[in-house]
């Protein structure tokens, strides 16, 4: 591979007997790939190009005016009603996030590591556990709201059943409650996947390491501190980026729950909902150029944190190996 | 990937092991053993009950329900189903989805087949260079362009068009395909292309010929793997399309929690058609999933 490497460093325009740089040829690696970078450049390149440039004019309604520089970013941090959304939002998909973080790295882990020596039932436990995952958020948000509705809800009636009826409360319908109920079934939904990775990489752990600690004497706390938790770097590095992506742009769920205005009273809003108010339902003339301006923001904000995630995770993958 | 086949135990420890003190059993023993199980056990009803309470909700009637919302289904009533689908046409979403979800699998596996094929057995800059922007993909909120893609589509005349969702969701599905097929794509040995190559076949013939047959189950991973956010996905519908008959069924799920609030049994058999399809691909392509889900830690 290395030397097909250096061999292939040669200028990719020229053609010759044995192609340079690809085992295909050149016209045949332009044949290959033309379908998918056309595709990929008009409808998600071209887009998202687009989309900053958006961010810099003043708009009204859809017809485009002047540059107006960073003038729609400013607007984000000091007209309402975006100034004190914002730092809500945001606030809201960070708990979303920590919520998530806490709930695979204790329950999710446990499960993991329970589960992966298991002959019995293994890949039932991982199927159950799995399933909600696959199901669309916004189905499960529909599920949930109507599982927690006031009277009829069925979470309500279990409480009464089981005699904590005073607990019983309209869980949707206070801002109290609201925004936790969604963190807890987001990372209700969530957990099956880090169970999956997880599982995957304590697989991957050889034997011989974690039975050479406890011929030693190692606990199995200590074998799991010292051993298992540092070969898991990777797996949970990856789980965290990707649970970061995924609350910053959590959309079915919040809005199958709280609608698009985070009811009650906001308590519910995040990042996605208040771009798509911004976009959509705010008939501000110039909703074009605010609500690029937020979605440029959270483009640099989500791609700029899991990038430098992934670096930290490699660097300290590299220290590890 | 192989995490559903179980490891085989280490055979025997080296005999030297065997005059030490025997290790301590792991779980500390019975009781231990019996708290795993049941913890087990325990989140496993926590991850399905609700799911269950969706399906057995479905079959009851709302006098039932109002009555007593926990009660199982002892009478199954699938007039809710009947409703579901022809009143609140969930027929028309279900073949709405089921037409944009495998046409857009479709169409982003071929064309990122052909694509990771070439980027995989290539070394030059500029390869690399399109390889990291699709890759890119992978990590960038994607959603957020949805308005100049409005406008895009609306000068193809592809917005409220079932069409124009199939290249959008294609051309999505572009960085996870060519992602899992480049590096799968990358392990097979040059060799068998070189022999080809004196043999006279050409890129294409060898490609559909030699390659394709081998990457199978990585076809199917994307295949299975990329049909889930599709089927799943709401926001673009909710933005593209203006006429109900070309709701998918997410976006016909919106209108129909307004229009149908009292009726519970209709909204829950509406949450279980929406879901059944996912359900039964999990069930039948286990394997294929959980390859997907686990697909990111090979990099």
């Amino acid at each position: 591979m290395v030397q097909a490497d250096q061999l292939s460093r040669t200028k990719p325009r020229k053609r010759s007997p044995r192609p340079s740089g690809t085992v295909l040829g050149w016209p045949a690696t332009v044949v290959f790939l033309a379908p998918a970078v056309i595709i990929f450049s008009v409808f998600v390149l071209y887009p998202m190009i687009t989309a900053f440039s958006y961010a810099f004019f003043d708009w009204q309604g859809t017809a485009r005016g002047a540059f107006s520089g960073v003038e729609n970013f400013f607007t984000l941090f000091t007209a309402e009603p975006f100034k004190s959304e914002l730092p809500r939002a945001l606030m809201h998909n960070l708990l979303l996030f920590a919520g998530a973080m806490v709930f695979q790295n204790t329950v999710g882990l446990a499960i993991a590591s329970f589960l992966y020596k298991r002959r019995r039932f293994k890949k039932l436990f991982q199927t159950l556990y799995t399933l909600p995952y696959l199901v669309s958020p916004l189905v499960i948000g529909y599920l949930w709201t109507l599982l927690l509705s006031p009277l009829f809800g069925p979470v309500n009636a279990l409480l009464r059943a089981i005699g904590l009826g005073e607990l019983a409360q309209p869980w949707l319908g206070q801002p109290s409650t609201a925004l936790w109920v969604i963190v807890l079934v987001t990372a209700w939904q969530w957990l099956g996947f880090p169970i999956l990775l997880y599982g995957a990489a304590l697989g991957g752990i050889p034997e011989e390491l974690t039975e050479a600690a406890s011929l030693d004497g190692a606990t199995a706390w200590q074998r799991f501190r010292t051993i298992t938790l540092p070969l898991l770097t990777s797996a949970i590095g990856t789980v965290s980026i990707l649970t970061f992506i995924g609350s910053m742009e959590a959309l079915a769920l919040p809005y199958a729950m709280g609608g698009s205005t985070g009811s009650p009273a906001g308590a519910t809003d995040v990042l996605s909902l208040m771009f798509y108010r911004t976009a959509f339902e705010s008939g501000a003339s110039n909703a074009i150029g605010v609500s690029s301006a937020l979605a440029t923001l959270l483009f640099i904000f989500i791609f700029g944190v899991a990038l430098a995630f992934t670096s930290i995770i490699r660097r300290r993958e590299r220290k590890l190996s | 990937m192989s995490l559903l086949t179980e490891k085989k135990p280490a055979a025997g420890a080296p005999a030297a092991e065997q005059g030490r003190r025997r290790p301590a059993r792991r779980q500390g023993g019975a009781a231990g053993r019996f708290a795993v199980s049941s913890f087990l056990w325990v989140y496993a009803v926590i991850a399905v009950a609700p799911l269950m309470v969706m399906v057995f909700s479905s079959l009851r009637t709302t006098r039932e329900m109002a009555r007593n919302p926990l009660a199982l289904p002892l009478n199954p009533n699938f007039a809710s189903y009947t409703k579901a689908w022809v009143q609140a046409s969930f027929g028309t979403f279900f073949t709405n989805s089921l037409l944009v979800t495998i046409g857009s699998v479709l169409l982003s596996t071929v064309v990122s087949l052909l694509a990771a094929y070439a980027l995989a057995r290539s070394k030059s800059r500029v390869t690399a260079i399109i390889e990291a922007v699709f890759l890119s993909g992978l990590m960038l909120p994607v959603y957020l362009a949805i308005l100049p893609v409005f406008y895009l589509l609306d000068g193809m005349g592809l917005v409220d068009n079932k069409f124009g969702l199939i290249m959008l969701y294609a051309a999505l599905g572009i960085p996870f395909s060519v992602f899992v097929l480049t590096s799968f794509f990358r392990q097979l040995p040059l060799e068998l292309e070189e022999a080809a190559r004196i043999d006279g076949a050409g890129s294409f013939t060898m490609f559909w010929h030699i390659m394709l047959p081998l990457v199978k189950p990585a076809i199917a991973t994307v295949v299975v793997f990329r049909f889930v956010p599709i089927w799943n996905d709401f926001f673009y519908p909710l933005i593209l399309m203006r006429s109900k008959e070309n709701y998918t069924l997410p976006v016909g799920l919106t209108t129909f929690f307004g229009e149908y609030q009292t009726d519970w049994p209709t909204l829950f058999a509406g949450l279980v058609i929406a879901t059944i399809p996912l359900v039964v691909l999990f069930l039948v392509a286990t394997k294929q999933i959980v390859a997907g889900l686990t697909a990111g830690m090979s990099k």
